[in-house]
């Protein structure tokens, strides 16, 4: 069984609001020069969700598939 | 379903300024919603006037954007014609607190089985920052340029008093935790009350010079004190010790009572007698029709 996990980000709704990434216990998250969260470390993340939960404009989804 | 499933993808992004913390509360509860398995077409949500007011624009349940302050009279209504929906509304402080005052005061009293969230951000941010009735004494809107004169109002206290039965509050600081009580509240059969301190960085964050969403949100954590487990009777015991935290904010659930609730005690105490009256003299007359 396989795990596999992302973190995606929907730039037409990010606000640039800068929560997620001040938030992120890893410095996982970034803002790009346009102002809006791209994923600069992946290789960090925890999978802890605070991003996602703490995104006023659900622009961040932390994706957890399973297969087997 | 996803969290976002529950949304009206169509009108995202949402109209909310960068950094409101409305869009937290709102993803909360729909992560509670979820949680619970609820059906779309089960949940009614009522919601008056303000910035906060627009999340039934988003929440794709069956919706009634409605007057100021009014909300939970409407939801009242809704409630009593089928008291088998779950009804939410979702409220500003203003909006609950001043314009909808004696709304707020009169449904808790009445304990009717609903979730009102006051979305806190101490400021009528839709209209441009005026202060509300949660203001901090010396704080400053656009019409406290002197900063205000009077205490605001605590909305755990005012719930308490009036009558509520489940009380809780957060802050979008606490977006896990403010799920799992929003979930709570929901399931709670009475009026629940959620205050979810909020971020409004345009604004009161602004004026206040507390600095942008982050840095309010920092001061959320910095200033939340949990309060005590509940007794047998339901309550709270809020122990703060004023040297640990400068202005400290008790959050977490002060208040879980199972009492006689509304559309329940009506049905009991009005619907049933009345029908079985309607019954017993309907079956006096016919009785009486035969005996001629």
């Amino acid at each position: 069984m396989s795990t596999s996990r992302r973190i995606e980000i929907n730039p037409d709704w990010c606000k640039g609001c800068n929560i997620c990434v001040a938030f992120c216990p890893k410095q996982v998250l970034a803002l790009d020069e346009r102002g809006k969260a791209y994923v600069a470390n992946v290789d960090a993340c925890i999978w802890c969700r605070e991003c996602e939960l703490r995104c006023p404009d659900f622009a961040v989804t932390v994706v957890v598939e399973r297969a087997s | 379903m996803a969290v976002t499933d529950y949304l009206r993808k169509r009108f995202m992004p949402h109209i909310w300024c960068p950094g409101c913390g409305h869009g937290i509360i709102m993803r909360a509860l729909l992560s509670a919603v979820e949680k619970l398995g609820l059906d779309k077409n089960d949940i009614v949500m009522a919601s008056g006037i303000g910035c906060s007011a627009r999340m039934l624009g988003y929440v794709d349940a069956h919706t009634m954007h409605t007057l100021h302050g009014r909300a939970l009279a409407f939801a009242t209504g809704v409630k009593m014609a089928r008291p088998d929906l779950t009804v939410v509304v979702p409220m500003g402080d203003g909006d609950a607190l001043a314009i909808g005052g004696n709304h707020f005061i009169h449904a808790a009293r009445r304990n009717i089985d609903m979730t009102a969230i006051v979305m806190n951000n101490s400021t009528y941010g839709m209209t441009g920052g005026q202060y509300s009735p949660t203001t901090g004494c010396g704080e400053y809107g656009t019409t406290a340029p002197y900063g205000t004169v009077v205490q605001p109002f605590d909305t755990v206290e005012l719930a308490s008093a009036a009558g509520a039965s489940f009380i809780a509050r957060t802050t979008t600081y606490h977006a896990r935790e403010m799920a799992r009580i929003l979930a709570d509240a929901i399931r709670h059969p009475g009026f629940s009350v959620v205050e979810v301190l909020t971020q409004c960085p345009t604004y009161y964050g602004r004026k206040n010079a507390k600095g942008d969403a982050v840095e309010m949100m920092e001061g959320f954590r910095d200033c939340a004190v949990p309060v005590g487990p509940l007794d047998d009777s339901g309550h709270a015991t809020v122990t703060i010790d004023p040297e640990a935290v400068d202005a400290p904010i008790p959050i977490g659930v002060f208040r879980k009572e199972v009492r006689a609730e509304y559309c329940d005690a009506y049905r009991r105490q009005v619907i049933e007698p009345a029908e079985a009256a309607a019954a017993a003299s309907a079956a006096a007359s016919a009785a009486a029709g035969g005996e001629q």
